[in-house]
């Protein structure tokens, strides 16, 4: 049995799940329009960390030198779940996973050939902060990087080679990364309204989110969050559309389908970006699923799409929310504007059920879900 | 695990289960076993470079076989070759971004193409590596077995950093109990 036994998030709505939590619930968002962020000729609209408040909590807390916004902002975030856990991250059983998408690509701004931006080496930066001895994994999926994340993981724990994992997903804006959505014309000049009549596209924002999973019985056996099933797949259709079918969508969510009852979800967590496309891919997956009825939702008018940290921090808010009973509102949602009609939770809706599914999908074809249960009743 | 076929290109040219089978850079190669894929024309060295492999690898497998099959690669750099081409499109002075050149700065657009190319819907996986490490890359392939049943797995490492410094050491495995 694999169990979530700690979890941490930060982003501009606080510094813990819980405070995170709790700014959803009120309906809040740092999403606003940035003119002259990055020096970008165009305004974007997005959801920043502040450096100067990070760089300072890291001098004040680890007084070590020479790590990046980013390693930072991992690095931070895994130390409070690691403490939390209780866990020795020094010890050969745990293994280190990152998920991320570009890493410190702003780093090549300022030099070209700068060893920051190997991936794997900022990982293993991150990983030997906490005296790991082990190669860390990184999963770099674009926009399903942080579901790969723990899938990964989890297969680590499941073939035995390791105890535990600390799996943390993390994206920072740059100048490359918005200007080249900006390109795609996938920005919305407003907070996004996901699978709204009325969407007109994704924001883009920053969050770190780091979750531990454990073979361990031992470990925290209060802890009730266990892994239930995964799945990725390809469209096999277009490198930067999604498919007109949902076709790796709707596959993801069969294999799910085949472990986990849909008598006993909550909620679908989706990706819900606030596209034209991939909101309409999404309903179609859904509903060729036979999942028009189960509440769905979408998280990204809180954050935007943080790209390597969601899928690892939605995957938190949704076990949050269902230890509240609860189903988060989709923030920007108002009016049906997707083929299929989702059951899309508007507002929070309480519920009973303590299972649910979280989708991702993105550039490359690529489609990821994973589905959790809470309690022993596996 | 069983590995049931192998081909390795570098710029000396391509081996194929460990015969060579043409001295030819990527573009040659192309040429010499494939030919009828202009989207080929469109991709960055990385792809052009997974892409040859995997052709050398499955154009002769029926389309029952790649369908769910998965698709699992691995490489030091990133995109990073395209993420500086691409870095010098948004200088202050020289300001223009494209998509084009922008979808080609994700790793994993590689197995997009393969995927694309073969119709292959099974799992699509890129892992970033400080080094080329067989056991690391054997654990993560061996370990999707654990959750899922590809028909087979295409994998290996697929690196590109110049014109004259590149690899893809590409595989076919499967399944002890399927093979």
């Amino acid at each position: 049995m694999i169990r979530k036994i700690a979890d941490n998030i930060i982003s501009p709505l606080g510094m813990t799940t819980e405070a995170n939590l709790r700014a959803i619930l009120a309906g809040e968002s740092q999403l606003r329009p940035r003119p002259g962020q990055f020096d970008l000729p165009e305004t974007f609209c997005g959801s920043l960390i502040d450096r100067g408040m990070i760089s300072r909590l890291f001098r004040e807390n680890i007084c070590e030198e020479g790590y990046t916004f980013f390693e930072q902002l991992c690095i931070l975030s895994a130390m409070a779940v690691i403490k939390e856990a209780g866990i020795d991250p020094a010890d050969k059983g745990v293994l280190f996973v990152l998920s991320s998408t570009k890493g410190n690509v702003d780093k090549l701004e300022e030099d070209c050939g700068s060893e920051a931006c190997y991936i794997a080496g900022s990982a293993e930066r991150i990983a030997r902060h906490f005296g790991n001895p082990n190669t860390p994994i990184v999963a770099s999926n674009a926009c399903i990087s942080g579901v790969c994340a723990q899938i990964a993981a989890i297969r680590q724990l499941l073939t035995g080679r390791y105890r535990t994992a600390v799996v943390i997903g993390c994206d920072v804006l740059s100048k490359f990364i918005v200007s080249g959505f900006q390109s795609f014309k996938a920005l919305s000049p407003e907070p996004c309204k996901p699978y709204d009549k009325a969407r007109v596209g994704l924001n883009l924002g920053e969050a770190a989110g780091t979750i531990i999973l454990t073979a361990e019985d031992g470990l925290r056996p209060e802890a009730d969050w266990q892994y239930a099933a995964c799945s990725i797949h390809n469209d096999a259709n277009h490198i930067s559309g999604p498919s007109r079918t949902g076709e790796g969508s709707y596959r993801v969510l069969m294999d799910i389908l085949a472990g986990v009852g849909k008598d006993e979800l909550a909620f679908v967590n989706a990706h819900g970006t606030a596209t034209a496309y991939n909101d309409e891919m999404e309903s179609i997956a859904i509903h060729r699923a036979g999942l028009d009825d189960i509440p769905v939702n979408g998280l990204k008018g809180y954050y935007g799409h943080t790209l390597g940290a969601a899928g690892v921090i939605e995957t938190i808010l949704s076990m949050h929310a269902i230890d509240r009973g609860t189903v988060l509102p989709t923030r920007g949602y108002a009016e049906q504007g997707t083929t299929y009609r989702l059951n899309i939770s508007d507002k929070a809706r309480a519920t009973e059920r303590k299972t649910f599914i979280k989708i991702l999908s993105g550039f490359g074809g690529s489609n990821a879900g994973i589905a959790y249960r809470k309690g022993g009743n596996a | 695990m069983k590995t049931t076929a192998e081909v390795r290109i570098t710029p000396a040219g391509a081996e194929l289960n460990g015969k060579k089978i043409s001295e030819a850079n990527i573009a040659g190669l192309y040429r010499e076993f494939a030919g009828d894929y202009p989207k080929f024309f469109k991709m960055d060295s990385l792809c052009k470079l997974g892409f040859m492999a995997a052709e050398l690898l499955l154009k002769d497998l029926s389309a029952e076989e790649k369908e769910n099959a998965a698709i699992i690669l691995f490489n030091r750099n990133g995109s990073l070759i395209t993420d500086r081409n691409y870095q010098r499109t948004i200088g202050e002075e020289d300001y223009f971004p494209s998509p084009a050149l922008f979808v080609y700065t994700l790793a994993n657009i590689v197995t997009g193409e393969i995927a694309i190319r073969h119709k292959i819907y099974g799992e699509s996986s890129f892992y970033i590596m400080e080094r080329k490490d067989a056991k690391g890359m054997g654990s993560i392939v061996e370990s999707t077995f654990a959750t899922s049943t590809p028909t087979f797995i295409l994998t290996g490492w697929v690196d590109y950093e110049c014109e004259s410094d590149y690899l893809a050491e590409l595989k076919i495995v499967k399944n002890e109990k399927q093979a």
